[in-house]
């Protein structure tokens, strides 16, 4: 540290959560006038760490030095008042307020006690400029909102409240490639301000774009803290895993031959605005990665394929029969095969206060019972089975699936679907929020999958793991196929320049469309 | 999108429950034999204004993600006192009715406390409360009977300038002096967040438990608002259990034909109380058309049925089928 005096020092603080420790003697000191990177696992105690700082939690053991005087904070709002704004994982945002609402909500201006609307729809405007998102609307329903601009709104809610230590747990982990360029710029300038930034990825590359010091936290504990730049890639994840790290994405086998009947086969599908005449295959022991910018029609035709959404035109043909897929319950038939893993593990994948048992099982209980009843055994067969595989970690079968780590959430929700074969496996963005570890896990599973025999079609924002993953990968943009990457032409230049749809004077698109 | 389409989108609710009503009471008074008159009115008005104000309770609490089961006994318990207290001189009329006022706050404070402090699920605990509520009530008038100052009562239900129904004006007051303000102040918007997203709210440092708080008491002072409007038209008290319950799930009606949201922080009091001046105009109509009075609770759960699919219509139009769980 340069400066005599941090800002925030955080001394010898410990948590249980029952028998589990959360936090173990953990130190860190911030300065003014710095970002801060906290790197980890999940469950090595960064947000447990973030939850101290911003009052949700209150520490077993330790202290907390602000400008050198030790405080304690009974709730965030004690923190906010003290100056420190934190930006949490899962959005804070009130659905069924509007943004100017939501940005104020913490402190609305007042005139004659009640909230002065005017004034709080300026600050509003104020705060969504300075977070470089002057293009939301203040009066929006945040519910109306799609993710990537509720978490810019997010930001602009943190700012408004004029913060000294401003910390941001995977603020970026839902933003386009556009927004995460004017949230740097923000942070930046925050910086030269004096702000403090407690910034926590795990994106390696932000990281090392905006970092001046870094800690790794394992098991609980600060394991080291460096200056920014003074390791490898390489080294860090040692640090934050404790294993040798390599080979992070499994070995592509040869591509299956392009002879081979698809497995999964769309023509001409057509919906609303989002999806403009798709036409794709993918074959059996296939990987295909679906790239381009957020929102451009990925995640719809994932749901098209499911069977989610109404109004679809042109055909979904299953090894070369068209079919017609009403709901994902049909979509799960026999016939079929099908599993979709969502985006949004805590509302669209499980049933968070319900035990991991019954999270496991979901899925497949016409499959466990008999006239009704569900086979007990059968059903602790399978379910062994899957935790095993997939290695969860979990306290036991009977708890909460929220209690879990989103990682090992992530891999109950694969798990659920695993446990019906099935023979067409949708990703919808599965590794996003979850640590190296579980990632590198989630990408040899597939990869196993695939070579097993399944059709795999899997979206991702990360380009590392299109080019890591997949064989071929299609390019969408505004609800249109613009570009079919093959094998080694999977490169993060050709992501990048189709995603934004500027690719001069290659050939026109190919699209692995048999007759 | 311009500002005001998102106004609109903001009061879809409230302007389809006041188009429901106006279709309604327009059939009404288009086939009453006296017509359009100040008589129909003010009679319709009396009638409404007293599911209005259970309403306005209602939805203070239905914002909150809860429910008040009890806001019909709080209007029944308030009616049985109203009957003791607000009579004689004018002073000791007033001292009444802000006794029976004060009574009904605490009720609702009550409510509030037990749910919010003693963290038991609204529906269970609004039961029991209720209960209370109404053994108090059957205490105090074992039979039916009292009386109230006429003269107020009088005043309070008929016409000012002749042509106005007072019933009408002193709701509006309601809702200018305490939905308005409660509304658009920090509590109230507190009330709405934890309606809508608790964790939220509270990562966000709002202040929840007292926004509820606040929700739960002010319904209690509505129900009792109510409970005084009672006694003005009967001029008496009593303790009828069946036309409790029968306020307390005409309220939910309400709310719901008001375009206010069961499961919590969307919705607005305005619409509720067209939606309760829309339910009670089912009566008028079969009274118009002469049917049986025994045929009014089947076509109010007609009505209510069909006036609640109107909203769901809008479930027709949507094209991901992953937003009708929204």
């Amino acid at each position: 540290m340069d400066s005599a005096v941090p800002l925030l020092r955080v001394e010898d603080v410990s948590k249980r959560y029952g028998g589990v420790r959360a936090l173990e003697k953990a130190d860190l000191s911030v300065s003014i006038g710095s970002i801060h990177a906290i790197l980890g696992e999940n469950g090595a105690g960064k947000s447990t760490l973030i939850k101290v700082v911003a009052g949700v939690v209150a520490p077993d053991e330790g202290r907390m030095l602000l400008d050198g005087r030790e405080v304690t904070f009974a709730s965030p709002a004690a923190a906010n008042q003290a100056g420190i704004v934190c930006i949490f994982q899962e959005l804070s945002l009130i659905p069924e307020l509007s943004v100017a609402d939501n940005i104020v909500i913490s402190d609305p201006p007042k005139r004659f006690g009640m909230i002065d609307r005017k004034a709080q729809r300026r600050i509003a405007e104020v705060a969504l400029a300075r977070a470089g998102a002057a293009d939301i609307h203040p009066q929006a329903l945040v519910k109306d909102l799609p993710l990537s601009r509720r978490q810019m709104v997010e930001i602009a809610k943190a700012l408004a409240r004029k913060p000294r230590i401003l910390i941001l747990d995977e603020a970026t982990s839902a933003l386009t490639a556009g927004d995460v360029s004017k949230i740097f710029g923000v942070l930046k300038r925050l910086r030269s301000e004096g702000l403090a930034l407690l910034y926590i990825s795990h994106r390696m590359n932000e990281i090392a774009e905006l970092a001046d010091q870094c800690t790794v936290f394992r098991n609980g504990r600060n394991v080291a803290s460096y200056k920014a730049g003074s390791k490898s890639d390489n080294e860090v994840v040692e640090l934050m895993i404790g294993r040798e790290y390599s080979h992070i994405f499994p070995p592509k086998l040869p591509a299956a031959p392009a002879s081979a009947a698809p497995r999964l086969e769309a023509r001409k599908l057509s919906w609303t605005d989002r999806l403009d005449n798709i036409s794709l295959s993918v074959r059996a022991g296939e990987v295909v990665g679906l790239g381009g910018l957020d929102g451009q029609g990925q995640r719809e035709l994932l749901l098209a394929f499911f069977g989610v959404l109404r109004g679809l035109s042109g055909q979904i043909l299953v090894d070369g029969k068209p079919v017609a897929i009403s709901s994902p319950a049909a979509a799960r038939q026999d016939g079929i095969g099908m599993a979709l893993i969502p985006e949004d593990r805590k509302t669209e994948g499980l049933m968070l206060p319900m035990t991991v048992r019954e999270n496991l099982s979901f899925a497949s209980l016409d499959r466990l019972s008999k006239g009704g009843i569900i086979d007990r055994a059968a059903e602790q067969r399978l379910i062994d089975d899957m935790v095993g595989l997939l290695a969860i970690k979990t306290a036991g079968l009977d708890i909460p699936v929220g209690a879990l780590s989103g990682g090992n959430q992530q891999k109950v929700v694969i798990a659920k679907w695993l446990m019906r074969q099935p023979r067409i496996i949708l990703l919808n963005d599965p590794t996003r929020g979850i640590d190296v570890g579980t990632k590198q896990e989630i990408y040899q599973l597939m990869r196993k999958l695939a070579d097993a025999g399944a059709a795999i079609l899997f979206y991702s924002t990360d380009y590392d793991e299109l080019i890591g993953c997949c064989d071929r990968v299609l390019v969408l943009y505004d609800g249109a196929i613009k570009r079919e990457l093959v094998g080694a032409e999977i490169t993060e230049r050709a992501l990048i320049a189709s995603a934004l749809n500027i690719h001069g004077e290659e050939s026109p698109v190919g699209l692995g469309v048999e007759a | 999108m311009k500002d005001w389409r998102y106004w609109l989108a903001e009061q879809r609710g409230t302007l389809l429950a006041l188009g429901i009503f106006i279709v309604m009471f327009v059939i009404y008074t288009s086939n009453h034999p006296a017509g359009f008159t100040a008589n129909v009115v003010q009679t319709a008005a009396n009638k409404g204004v007293l599911l209005a104000f259970v309403a306005i309770a209602q939805t203070l609490v239905v914002i909150t993600a809860g429910i008040d089961l009890s806001v019909g006994m709080i209007f029944l318990l308030t009616n049985c006192l109203a009957s003791w207290l607000v009579v004689g001189t004018p002073i000791q009329t007033a001292l009444g009715v802000l006794a029976v006022l004060a009574v009904g706050l605490l009720c609702g404070a009550i409510n509030g406390a037990v749910v919010i402090y003693g963290r038991l699920q609204p529906i269970v605990a609004t039961i029991a409360t209720g209960a209370v509520y109404y053994g108090i009530g059957l205490l105090l008038r074992p039979f039916p009977g009292g009386s109230v100052n006429e003269d107020l009562a009088d005043a309070l239900t008929g016409r000012v300038f002749g042509v106005v129904p007072a019933s009408l004006v002193v709701l509006l007051a309601v809702v200018l002096v305490i939905w308005v303000p409660f509304s658009r102040s920090v509590l109230g918007r507190a009330a709405y967040a934890a309606g809508s997203s608790e964790t939220a709210a509270y990562m966000s440092g709002v202040p929840i438990r007292r926004g509820k708080f606040a929700a739960y008491a002010l319904a209690g002072l509505l129900a009792s608002i109510g409970g005084l409007f009672l006694t003005f038209f009967t001029y008496t008290g009593e303790a009828a259990y069946a036309s409790g319950n029968a306020y307390t799930l005409f309220s939910i009606a309400a709310v719901v034909l008001g375009g206010v949201s069961l499961f919590g922080g969307k919705g607005s009091a305005i619409g509720a109380i067209f939606g309760a001046l829309a339910f009670r105009t089912i009566g008028d109509l079969l009274f118009v058309f002469d049917f049986d009075p025994l045929w009014q609770p089947l076509f109010q759960g007609i009505i209510l049925l069909v006036a609640v699919s109107l909203g769901a219509f809008a479930l027709f139009r949507v094209r991901n089928r992953l937003e009708w769980f929204l």
